[in-house]
């Protein structure tokens, strides 16, 4: 085979293998929504769940996916900025910077079916929260730390040294430095990391299972921590794997469909405009 | 004449405030720093704890190594589930690494820039679709297909997880080695077309040697997330407690036989306890990936 040849056909598939890695994304989300939109309707997204009968809704489960994700962000947003401050600013290549890039890196591997265990260990059992929302949030942190912190990191990385120096020349002090100049710049940057773990964390199931539990409180809204909360993605996983209720495909196809559409939203609306300010801020700079 | 040496007085003590503030306020992000090696070592210390409680009652030699597991019986063998992870993990990096290897050259190399501006986003996309979505279609989808197209009895099985597997770790695999093979210095590549070698040429023999090292991090981070994957395979699988002996028989993993037999077992039992070592099991393999993914990058830059 004449390279030139070969160089054709590799150039074929390698257009081929973009085009199916697009095609399988597109038709996953098109599935997922042809199914599940027709289910979507008012009563749907606000009503009660039933355990037996068809026609349930899924409001409880709705309400406490964006509770506790509020909840787990809230959590870790102060530590991972934090330590995304330190990382960026203040580490030198130290034996302590090593355990912690260590950590947060092992961290961010570590399965979430292991650390739903370990919280299940320390929250449920040790603290006695109980399966609950206050548990489940906790847990949720784990996950969402690891990728918080790197984020921050790199957006305060990006931030050019002569906006330190200029601050640093003022006479402002390095605290002063990182608050006023360092930290707005590298916001955008921030935001974009927020939202997509949050993206990642509202579908998280495994860690919740055994943290916040499989019910939900049959209250709306219910406010209440120390209830247990079932989200919408351990509703899906437990009506498919458990549940009783006739219409389940139907209910499963109906959150899938809720759950693309919040994830689509959270990309389109505020990761990829925030994509695209910090490449104008770049140009500009 | 007072006033103002009050106001001067005043402007020193915020003055001497300020430089306090900046002393004190990094040791609140050297400890938020902290934190995260704190938690690491307790996650270590906790799921091992529990879950090496399990030898009080059980031997070693029959949880890693006897495919026997009932434990209303008794018996705690585990090596059906290691292997099936194992199993399921080598068969997702099999089928996904080719695709996502080629699709991360597509879009470095190949694809016009509007095109790549829609595959960046599309590869956030593939992280953000959560798993139980993934094990959803699965479920209605892929497994019916399989057991229509090989005639097998049921479609749950390897095959099923293994497919599953390998479309969820194209992410990870595509952003990683795009930027591995983006970061190859352009003077290599020049030289090689200058050289009258062709694309093609160029990206085999001198592009991707050079980034080798980026595209084995992203194929073990692909491996990391394939092993601890638990909601998707535990829909295709089949949680069925036997050594897989064909692609298409139920089988069961680590992780999805935690979550499918935790619920209802006792917190403490020899039962509950072998869960909790099953789980350690996994955690140490990641940790493992980690430390390998460390020495390739050691390797790199010396």
């Amino acid at each position: 085979m004449s390279a030139k040849l070969s160089d054709k056909i590799a150039t074929l598939l390698m257009w081929l293998s973009g085009l199916i890695i697009l095609g399988i994304l597109v038709a996953f989300l098109a599935y997922m929504l042809y199914k599940g939109l027709p289910v979507l309707s008012w009563e749907f997204i606000t009503g009660m769940p039933s355990d037996m009968k068809a026609g349930g809704g899924v409001g409880p489960q709705f309400f406490n996916s964006f509770y506790i994700l509020f909840l787990s962000l809230v959590f870790s947003i102060p530590v991972a900025i934090g330590a995304g401050i330190y990382l960026a600013e203040y580490a030198r290549a130290s034996r302590l910077t090593n355990i912690i890039r260590l950590s947060t890196e092992s961290l961010a591997t570590v399965p979430s079916i292991v650390l739903g265990l370990f919280g299940m260990i320390i929250f449920v059992n040790m603290l006695g929260m109980g399966f609950s929302i206050i548990g489940g949030s906790l847990t949720l942190m784990l996950l969402n730390l690891p990728v918080l912190v790197r984020v921050t990191e790199e957006s305060i990385r990006t931030v050019p040294a002569y906006y330190r120096e200029a601050s640093l020349a003022l006479g402002a002090t390095k605290w002063q430095t990182i608050w006023r100049v360092v930290l707005p710049s590298a916001i955008p940057g921030i935001i974009t990391g927020i939202t997509l773990t949050a993206g990642r964390a509202l579908g998280e199931t495994a860690i919740l299972i055994f943290t916040a539990g499989t019910t939900a409180s049959r209250v709306l809204p219910d406010l209440d921590v120390t209830a247990a909360g079932e989200t919408l993605a351990v509703h899906m996983w437990y009506v498919m794997a458990v549940g009783l209720v006739p219409d389940r495909l139907d209910v499963a196809n109906g959150i899938g469909a809720l759950l693309i559409f919040t994830i689509l939203i959270f990309n389109l609306l505020f990761a990829i405009p925030g994509k695209i300010i910090q490449k104008r801020a770049g140009t500009v700079r | 004449m007072e006033l103002v040496e009050k106001c001067i007085e005043i402007r020193k003590e915020e003055h001497n405030m300020t430089l306090v503030y900046d002393r004190y306020v990094r040791y609140l992000f050297i400890t938020s720093a902290f934190f995260m090696a704190v938690i690491i070592l307790s996650i270590i210390v906790f799921v091992g704890q529990q879950g090496l409680l399990t030898f009080t009652e059980v031997s070693p030699m029959e949880f890693f190594f006897s495919s026997k597991w009932d434990p209303m019986d008794g018996h705690y063998g585990a090596f059906s589930f290691i292997s099936g992870s194992i199993l399921a993990t080598f068969l997702a990096i099999l089928f996904g690494a080719p695709l996502g290897l080629a699709g991360a050259m597509f879009m470095a190399k190949i694809a016009p820039s509007w095109l790549r501006e829609i595959m960046r986003p599309a590869t956030d996309l593939y992280v953000a679709i959560p798993s139980v979505v993934y094990g959803f279609v699965g479920l209605t989808i892929l497994v019916p297909f399989i057991r229509e197209y090989f005639h097998v009895s049921s479609g749950f099985g390897l095959l099923a997880a293994a497919i599953i597997l390998s479309i969820m770790i194209l992410p990870t695999i595509i952003s990683i080695s795009e930027d591995a093979i983006r970061t190859v210095p352009k003077s290599l590549e020049e030289a090689s077309l200058a050289l009258g070698a062709t694309r093609w040429q160029t990206l085999w023999r001198v592009i991707l040697p050079a980034a080798l090292p980026g595209i084995l991090t992203a194929i073990i981070l692909a491996m990391a997330r394939a092993i601890g994957e638990t909601m998707a395979v535990q829909m295709v699988i089949g949680n069925t407690p036997q050594l897989a002996k064909s692609l298409f028989m139920p089988t069961s993993t680590l992780p999805s036989e935690i979550v499918v037999e935790m619920g209802n077992t006792p917190f403490g039992s020899a039962w509950g306890n072998s869960l909790f070592l099953m789980a350690l099991v996994l955690l140490l393999m990641s940790l493992a990936m980690i430390l390998i993914i460390r020495r390739i990058a050691e390797r790199r830059v010396a």
